[in-house]
């Protein structure tokens, strides 16, 4: 049984570990860093720590990514080989934490011209109405900061 | 706190002090190649002492063994029963090597096993004579009965039947003065056995006369248990140089009392030797008054008074952009708080500061060491060793400068042969100077050798495509060139200066640090190589710049100068790029907003501001929109979270909360030139 | 009531190896680093027992022992000496300057608090 945070991107429903999860915040300016992939949107001032935020629309391949009112920036903190890095994802909301259990988890069938690499998904959990794709963020997140 | 926990911290105590203890001892041991005085081989058997007794105490046994012999010659040095040759002082530099590599070992783990420290000791056996190796001190204890030495002797008696004892115990006045208690002892020896005290007190005085803390008593003592006299003698350890005892074995045969060997302890014979000395004041320690603190809490508290150094600017530009004319309390209070950050700020930045002289102490021994191997002739002068340097760049440029040093040695010095033949003395000077000049730290290393082979530096430069052949250059230009990437002119692989790792990397290094290096030369007189280094790498002189919507920083100590530029003097050349013509040479010029894919209004070169700047001897010009504030700000590694980028060193938080990117020359220079073929300016 | 120990050693490691094994045991410990901090120590504050090193630098346990002799308090306070030597000159040397007794280097910390114990 773990916990999950699950948030919208376009119009799927996706899951992270929710130990990863250090805070949400609402969409803020960020500072662009050039040279970088398109979906880096740049770093931002996160109590004195320069944070990369990268927007999860973009990287997933969702048409016009907005910056509204429930846009927000999930701030996650993830374990890397020289230790831990926080890094913001922007999503386009963020929904409720779920109790998943391991059989309500099936591994995920290949996802036709989806922009998320098979390697970066769980599997899919499926709950009464819904279905929440879980990622594995740690993964996700440490191959697009480099 | 749990045992072992406390003890693993000992224990790092132990390996730290031990590692600072060899330090001495090599210096000291350096220095005793000039003057042999006895003061020095007093501070130098001390710290090998201290070592050994730790060891010993902490269970290193393979170390405590080694260190041993070390300290036997040393304690032979110094007593004048050895003479202070080099062949010993050569030995005992070699075994400090060995017991930092058995401290190493001891340190991560690992088996203590060495080669060398097997090899050594047989050679310091050798030397002292003996086979006595790995094993504990045999002590000064005399056997041989001789007045002169005032050593007792306990002549051999047979203790065969012995069933009980009869000591004759009979202290000197002063045993009390000792605060040694008989009454300690007679309880001692009644654990062996049924004890019969009985005391003499022919000796007391008068009642008027006595003096309450002298012992006037003497006491017979008769203990019925069957133990060897060695077993007394150790109760009585303590006691017998300021006593009488006489021991008188009682056999089981109760009518065969022997008459008591005479063994009489020698009352205390002051022994001539061993004038104990005050205190020699061997090693000046640098720790006198300070304590040590763990790197990462001095990190922290750096971080601490970073963010508080931005809330205060956050404050203070608030203050700006609001009416607060009513409100001059609240505007003083801010300037109050401007001035303590800042002040907080210096102070605590210095704690991280060390004087050069951590990484000049490597330099007499290196010095020695391939001065002796070169077959050359080298006095080594160092100087502003107590100049203060930020921690990591001190660590950084420890191996620029041995490299520097090496170089010098190999290649610049000549053999005293050379020398003499050239009218200079045999013995060539090197010199480390360090010293603070504006807001850096300068570092000098300088020889009065051969100087550089300018036309040979030239030619290579040439060959390797660095230097335009047309241009003309300045002999310091040339010499400078050695500086650049791709050059290296070391032919002979000489174990010595190493191949590949040449002075474009001493260059690259000191570049990484945010600093410069040059080097000046004379043919037949010597070379003087001047680095220039910042005092610290967390906060930088900043000017901060404008590009279309974006602030970026750049460095102050990398501008030049900053120029309005009129359209006459800008030219293009092979169809694309652009230069700059200032005073008599021409500038790239760098599009920062292209080089980021920044949007601007700026379409012409005049419409903007150039900001000349310099790095590793190339100068280009980069084209900003509009130069904001010149202001300290403490760097953000991008790194942590994110990943180095080309071009940029860092980032900072500005003053309103956002984060500003901190532009690094050499990598925006370097990322400028690959777009477009070499172009040098000259 | 704890016993106070004046421990003087100009080795961190070996201080601290002293300290803790006493401060286990129950005793108070005060730490010098050496002679010349113990007898400042010494000269206004008072302690049960004193333990010291021989080879210090600006003055060595001998030294010291003989100094701490000739403060009233300290006439009758017993004083150990931590040697690795164990040499018969350097225990008249030490009885000479008034040393109760010594304890031999490297030290088994058992062996350390039963001789203590014997003399306090």
């Amino acid at each position: 049984m773990r916990r999950y945070v699950s948030f919208m991107v376009g119009r799927e429903e996706y899951g992270a570990d929710i130990t990863r999860v250090q805070e949400i915040r609402v969409w803020d300016s960020v500072t662009r860093v050039p040279h970088t992939p398109k979906y880096l949107l740049g770093v931002l001032n996160l109590r004195g720590a320069i944070v990369p935020v990268l927007d999860l629309r973009m990287r997933f391949g969702v048409d016009r990514a907005a910056y509204e009112a429930t846009t927000v920036v999930v701030v996650l903190r993830v374990p890397n080989e020289r230790g831990e890095r926080t890094v913001g994802v922007v999503v386009d909301a963020v929904n409720e934490v779920h109790d998943i259990a391991l059989e309500q988890i099936q591994s995920a069938p290949p996802l036709a011209g989806g922009a998320v690499d098979q390697a970066f998904i769980k599997g899919i959990a499926t709950l009464k109405d819904r279905m929440i794709i879980l990622l594995h963020i740690d993964l996700l997140v440490n191959a697009a900061t480099g | 706190m749990p045992i072992d926990l406390k003890m693993e911290e000992i224990l790092s105590i132990f390996f730290q002090e031990s590692a600072e203890g060899l330090d001495a001892m090599e210096s000291g041991l350096l220095a005793l190649e000039a003057t042999a005085d006895r003061e020095a081989i007093n501070g130098i058997f001390r710290a090998a002492h201290s070592i050994k007794g730790g060891a010993a105490t902490f269970g290193i046994a393979e170390l405590s063994g080694f260190t041993h012999n070390v300290e036997t010659l040393l304690d032979r040095m110094r007593d004048g029963s050895m003479p202070t040759t080099s062949e010993a002082i050569q030995l005992l530099l070699q075994a400090a090597d060995v017991m930092r590599e058995l401290i190493d070992l001891a340190q991560s783990k690992k088996p203590i096993v060495s080669v060398n420290a097997d090899a050594l000791t047989r050679k310091l056996s050798e030397l002292l004579g003996d086979t006595a190796s790995y094993g504990e001190p045999q002590g000064t204890s005399a056997i041989a009965p001789s007045p002169v030495a005032g050593s007792r002797a306990l002549p051999a008696i047979d203790e065969a039947g012995v069933a009980g004892w009869r000591i004759e115990f009979r202290p000197h006045p002063s045993l009390f003065l000792t605060c040694n208690d008989p009454l300690r002892l007679f309880r001692e020896l009644a654990a062996f056995g049924e004890l019969i005290v009985q005391a003499t007190a022919d000796a007391l005085p008068a009642f008027g006369a006595m003096d309450p803390t002298q012992c006037y008593l003497a006491w017979t003592l008769t203990l019925r248990a069957g133990v060897r006299r060695a077993q007394l003698a150790e109760v009585f350890d303590w006691v017998d140089a300021n006593s009488t005892i006489l021991y008188e074995p009682i056999r089981s045969a109760p009518c065969d009392i022997e008459t008591p060997t005479a063994m009489l302890s020698a009352p205390a014979v002051p022994h001539p030797q061993m004038p104990l000395a005050a205190a020699p004041p061997a090693r000046a320690s640098v720790d006198a008054g300070s304590i040590r603190v763990a790197t990462e809490k001095v990190d922290a508290l750096i971080n601490l008074v970073g963010e508080l150094v931005i809330t205060q600017s956050m404050l203070s530009r608030f203050s700006d952009h609001c009416d607060t004319s009513n409100l001059e309390s609240l505007r003083r209070g801010l300037a109050q708080l401007s001035r303590n950050t800042r002040e907080l700020q210096e102070s605590v930045l210095k704690i991280r500061m060390l004087p050069v002289s951590f990484s000049f102490n490597r330099f007499p021994r290196l010095v020695h060491e391939l001065s002796r191997k070169l077959g050359k002739k080298v006095e080594l002068r160092l100087s502003g060793e107590n100049t203060e340097i930020d921690k990591i760049v001190l660590e950084k440029i420890g191996d620029p400068l041995v490299h520097l040093v090496r170089n010098s040695l190999d290649h610049g010095l000549e053999t005293p042969e050379t020398r003499a033949a050239a009218g200079k003395s045999e013995t060539g000077v090197l010199e480390l100077n360090a010293f603070h000049e504006g807001g850096s730290v300068i570092i000098e290393v300088k020889d009065d050798g051969a100087g550089l082979q300018t036309a040979r530096i030239l030619a290579k430069a040439h060959e390797r495509g660095l230097v335009d052949p047309q241009a003309t250059l300045t002999d310091e230009q040339i010499h400078n060139l050695i500086f650049v990437a791709g050059f290296s002119t070391a032919e002979a692989v000489s174990d010595v200066s190493g191949r590949g790792v040449g002075m474009d990397v001493v260059g690259r290094n000191i570049n990484d640090l945010g600093g410069h290096v040059q080097i000046s030369s004379q043919a037949g007189r010597g070379s003087t190589v001047r680095i220039r280094l910042p005092l610290t790498l967390a906060i930088l002189e900043g000017q901060i710049l404008r590009v279309g919507k974006e602030i970026y920083v750049i460095s102050l100590v990398s501008i030049v100068e900053t120029v309005q530029p009129r359209g006459k003097q800008i030219h293009s050349i092979n169809g694309g790029s652009e230069v700059y013509k200032h005073r008599d040479s021409y500038l790239p010029v760098i599009r920062l907003h292209e080089l980021f894919a920044i949007e601007t209004d700026i379409r012409e070169i005049s419409d903007g501001l150039l900001v000349v700047v310099e790095s590793d001897g190339k100068r280009v010009a980069i084209l900003v929109d509009e130069l904001l504030a010149q202001q300290q700000v403490v760097i953000k590694s991008l790194d942590t979270n994110f990943k180095q980028v080309p071009g940029l060193a860092g980032a900072t938080i500005h003053g309103d909360g956002t984060v500003a990117l901190i532009l690094d020359v050499p990598g925006l220079i370097g990322l400028f030139l690959s777009k477009k073929p070499p172009q040098m300016a000259a | 009531m704890a016993c106070t120990i004046l421990a003087v050693d100009d080795c961190a490691s070996m201080r601290q190896m002293v300290s803790f094994t006493l401060k286990h045991a129950g005793y108070g410990v005060i730490e010098a680093i050496d002679g010349l901090e113990a007898l400042a120590y010494a000269r206004g504050n008072s302690a049960d027992l004193v333990l010291t090193d021989v080879n210090m630098p600006r003055m060595d346990g001998i030294t010291l022992v003989r100094e701490l002799r000739q403060i009233e308090s300290y006439k009758f306070v017993p004083m150990l000496v931590l040697t690795t030597e164990a040499g018969r000159d350097k225990k008249m040397a030490g009885k000479q300057a008034g040393a109760t007794g010594w304890l031999l280097k490297p030290f088994d910390p058992e062996k350390l608090l039963a001789t203590i114990a014997k003399v306090l």
